[in-house]
């Protein structure tokens, strides 16, 4: 913190603008307030473990398949909506079709929507007297209250990402590079993956760590469809709160600590993915 | 924009600034919330007449042990109704009410009794009469985890219980407790969630309720269930108490404490038995009898030596259910 | 990640332009057509699957059993103060987040300093938190065995358990909302205006709303919008703090859980579709608004 000083390690151009101290000040102040000491609260409280029970605790079964459970489905979350998601991008972009614009516009629909209610309407959707669940449960599937209702949640929540991160870079691509490539004798699914997939690849890397990074953390529509089995389908976030619960205040802290770690390492991740998109595209 | 933002939100907030009036906040645990929504009614009836204040109430429900927790971190309730001892303990040995709160009440605090049956689906399918029946296989069992609901300690000491007295030996029971925690396939965090997992979202064959619980989810939802009582169960007794800390500081002993005293009285038995509590009343007992199965019942304190103890040999870190439950 | 939803005005450009363009023939920067109506159907089926019948399913629940028990649902006291205290902590957390957006988006964008882009990743860092560990985090410094103990609530402050600790969660998990929708704009549009503006004699306050803010103000709008959304509808975080006490510490979604829980599922998806109104609401704001945003993009 004390690093920020204004003064100390920063130096400023000079500017007619007024109002950088107390702006600065501010800023420095209020993220401090808000986000950094409260977090900074949480580690010292993870002080009070020693090394050996920190590490017992987060090598106890219940907690690794935990870990599991949230990094694997998450990732395999991920991975679909890099994949369906950038058919929608390529469709919305490319294609023109009656109501192209409100299917854009509802891509949108899982940032805006309360995740409870999101919960609900999945859980009630792919129960097993749903209008889904019920196609499916001949078919020996069960999604609601199973892992895989933990997969259709995340799906969910983490559609907009990567549309809302590839569409731009897509829309920007120079469509000369195509033509040029095409007249030049080269098959269509060569121009695709010679020319457009390096092209939106790192934006497309971006939306993944995104989506992912939400994943991680989503607690509301996930709680009401897992069916919050522990070992099978009890993700981090619940854990928490269950040992919370529990009055266990050390488990709580640790899994949170971890968790926390795990932000970090994926937003400095996001931050370089941005970084590599915006010189990518020239920006 | 801002200023328009500014005095939106001022008028919004003074708006939802309550009118002062004499309030209690009641924090309970899951199944008692139609029971305290007319006990509170009830109450508040009898407190106006009485010293002509009005009195608004306030609930909190969920997992007993989570309730317990927000006591301890501080929500201001001015009473406690729980599922059971142990959790008014913990917050006991946070200084937060008297040690000795269980005798400051009759019947060891506890105003209302009930017990644990099995609901099953229409026809019982699969047969379930018993405990034994609860551990065979392809039986799927319902009941909510014993670290977070005060309803699923209950459960689980009444099936060991059982095991113990017709095997003979701890040893056994654990066997057999771990086989029905084997056949569990969702463990929620309350009681409520339980009821909902197993009524509305279909899973499991039986579910191991309150009473008052499977009798309310009849009423509710009518045909699709029934009632399964077991040879023995266990006499479970929901304690009730002011929380000391926060009635001093707030000046409300007398009302906290006229509240619980009236669940004593025979309209709030009453209200208790409507919303299928056995009520401690021998009158109102007598008048709601047949709305009760008959059902031999064993208490804590006789089978497992109180709750404090129950509560360290098997729900503590470490306790028989860490070791059964560790898969 | 703000700007990540910019570009649904671009789109509908694209979408004029295509129009047009349609008209000529280019065989090179397309697929074939059973190509392209296979993709169109995966795309289309996707979008229906997982995003529009989950919403139509909220609706379609909340009437499930008629206007009466939907009315009666949202009449009704707890769910009334639910939806009060809603929108009370959420303007609360929009007014905090408004002033924190202009203050740090005017020291980060007018001005060049060191240390900028760890500062702005700061910013950033309440997306990547779980909700869950935002709440945790409020109840360990605020609870009565948490850093402060007793002394909040024996001075008679509640922190958690009341609408302080509501908003403080709300306020966290919204914390970059609108910083981030004004600084790349802000960066964008550099400091010239402002510079003449100060050399002819003008304040910095008088600067700041002569010039600045009409600039910013669809772009300012834009967070709001965004922020509002989120912090209306914001479970975890709020959920750990609130100790769920019906009609005073309950919000929105919550009461939705509540309801979820006690069978009254008709009355749980009609606060449920209150929500998804809002959610609708939302996004046709935006569309109009990232029209608006395109043109100041292009000044």
């Amino acid at each position: 913190m004390t690093a920020f000083a204004p003064g100390r390690i920063l130096k400023r151009e000079k500017s007619v603008i007024p109002g950088f101290g107390i702006t600065f000040g501010l800023t420095v102040t209020w993220l401090g307030l808000i986000v950094l000491i409260p977090l900074a609260g949480l580690f010292i409280k993870t002080f009070e473990l020693s090394l050996d029970e920190f590490l017992a605790i987060l090598t106890s079964s219940r907690v690794l398949n935990a870990l599991k459970i949230s990094f694997g489905i998450s990732f395999l979350a991920a991975v679909t909506n890099a994949v369906l998601g950038s058919i929608v991008v390529w469709v919305l972009v490319r294609y023109d079709f009656p109501g192209r614009r409100i299917f854009d516009a509802i891509v949108d629909i899982p940032f805006a929507l309360p995740t409870a209610v999101a919960g609900i309407a999945l859980t009630t959707l792919y129960a097993e007297n749903g209008w889904i669940g019920q196609f499916l449960a001949p078919l020996g599937i069960k999604v609601s209250y199973t892992p895989l209702g933990i997969y259709v949640a995340l799906v969910f929540i983490g559609l907009p990402f990567i549309v809302r991160t590839v569409q731009p870079v897509l829309e920007d691509l120079d469509g000369e590079l195509e033509e040029a490539a095409s007249s030049l004798g080269a098959a269509r699914w060569q121009v695709i993956f010679k020319v457009i997939v390096p092209a939106v690849l790192p934006a497309l890397l971006t939306g993944f760590a995104l989506a992912f990074a939400r994943a991680v953390g989503e607690y509301g529509s996930v709680i009401f469809i897992a069916g919050n089995l522990p070992n099978v389908s009890e993700i981090l976030p619940l854990l928490i709160v269950i040992r919370l619960e529990e009055f266990r205040y050390a488990d709580a802290t640790a899994i949170a600590v971890i968790m926390l770690l795990i932000s970090f390492v994926l937003l400095f991740a996001i931050n370089q993915l941005q970084r590599w998109t915006d010189t990518r595209v020239g920006r | 924009m801002l200023r328009k933002l500014l005095t939106t939100a001022a008028v919004v907030g003074l708006l939802s600034v309550p009118a002062f009036a004499a309030e209690l906040l009641n924090v309970s645990y899951d199944p008692t919330r139609e029971l305290y929504v007319e006990f509170n009614k009830a109450f508040a009836a009898k407190w106006k007449a009485d010293k002509g204040e009005e009195l608004t109430f306030k609930q909190s429900h969920g997992g007993s042990g989570k309730q317990a927790r927000a006591v301890i971190d501080g929500i201001e309730a001015d009473v406690v109704t729980l599922a059971l001892a142990y959790d008014i303990d913990a917050i006991a040995d946070k200084g937060i009410l008297a040690a000795d709160w269980q005798k400051k009440l009759a019947d060891n605090s506890a105003p209302y009794t009930s017990t644990i049956v099995f609901l099953v689906r229409k026809g019982n399918p699969k047969g379930i009469k018993d405990w034994d029946d609860l551990i065979k296989d392809g039986v799927q069992v319902i009941t909510p985890n014993p670290k977070t609901s005060g309803g699923a300690r209950w459960n689980y000491l009444a099936a060991w219980h059982y095991a113990r007295q017709k095997e003979g030996s701890d040893e056994k029971a654990a066997e057999f407790v771990k086989k029905l925690l084997a056949n569990v396939p969702v463990l929620d965090t309350g009681a409520r969630g339980s009821t909902v997992t197993f009524v509305e979202r279909g899973l499991g064959d039986v579910l191991l309720a309150w009473e008052n619980e499977a009798y309310l989810s009849l009423a509710e939802l009518g045909d699709k269930f029934e009632i399964v009582t077991p040879s023995i169960s266990i006499l479970a007794e929901p304690t009730v108490a002011v929380v000391d800390r926060v009635v001093d500081r707030k000046g409300s002993r007398e009302v906290a404490t006229a509240y619980l005293n009236y669940l004593y009285s025979p309209e709030g038995q009453e209200v208790a038995a409507k919303h299928f509590y056995r009520p401690r009343d021998e009158k109102v007992a007598e008048k709601y009898k047949d709305k009760f199965a008959k059902v031999e019942l064993f208490t804590i304190d006789d089978a497992f030596g109180g709750w404090r103890k129950a509560q360290k040999e098997h729900f503590d870190d470490g306790g028989t259910f860490d070791k059964v439950y560790a898969r | 990640m703000g700007h990540v939803m910019t570009s649904v005005s671009a789109t509908i450009l694209e979408a004029e332009f295509a129009a047009q363009a349609s008209v000529i023939p280019r065989p090179v920067r397309t697929e074939p057509a059973p190509v392209r109506w296979a993709l169109i159907t995966i795309a289309l089926s996707f979008l229906s699957l997982f995003i529009v019948l989950p919403l139509i399913s909220v609706f379609q629940q909340a009437f499930s059993r008629g206007w009466e028990v939907y009315v009666a649902a949202l009449v009704e006291p707890d769910a009334w103060h639910a939806i009060q205290l809603t929108l009370t902590a959420s303007a609360i957390s929009l007014v905090l987040n408004v002033a924190f957006g202009l203050v740090a988006a005017w020291s980060i964008a007018k001005f060049e300093f060191r240390g900028k882009g760890f500062l702005l990743t700061l910013i950033d860092l309440p997306f990547s938190v779980s909700p869950v560990v935002v709440g945790l985090v409020f109840v360990l410094l605020f609870g009565a065995q948490g850093f402060f103990g007793y002394w909040f609530i024996d001075n008679g402050y509640k922190i958690i358990f009341a609408l302080p600790g509501i908003v403080l969660a709300t306020v966290f998990v919204t914390f970059p909302f609108v910083a981030r929708e004004l600084i790349p704009l802000m960066q964008e549009q550099g400091t010239a205006e402002e510079e003449a503006a100060i050399t002819l004699g003008a304040s910095g306050w008088q600067t700041f709303l002569k010039v600045t803010l009409p600039n910013i103000k669809w772009a300012l709008l834009y967070g709001v919008l965004l922020c509002n959304a989120r912090a209306m509808g914001e479970f975890g975080a709020v959920s750990v703090v609130s100790g769920h006490i019906r009609g005073e510490t309950n919000t929105m979604p919550l009461h939705v859980e509540i309801l979820y829980n006690e069978y009254q599922f008709a009355a749980a998806f009609a606060v449920a579709s209150l929500l998804a109104l809002l959610a609708l609401v939302t996004l046709i704001l935006k569309s109009i608004l990232e029209y608006r945003l395109a043109e100041d993009h292009k000044r």
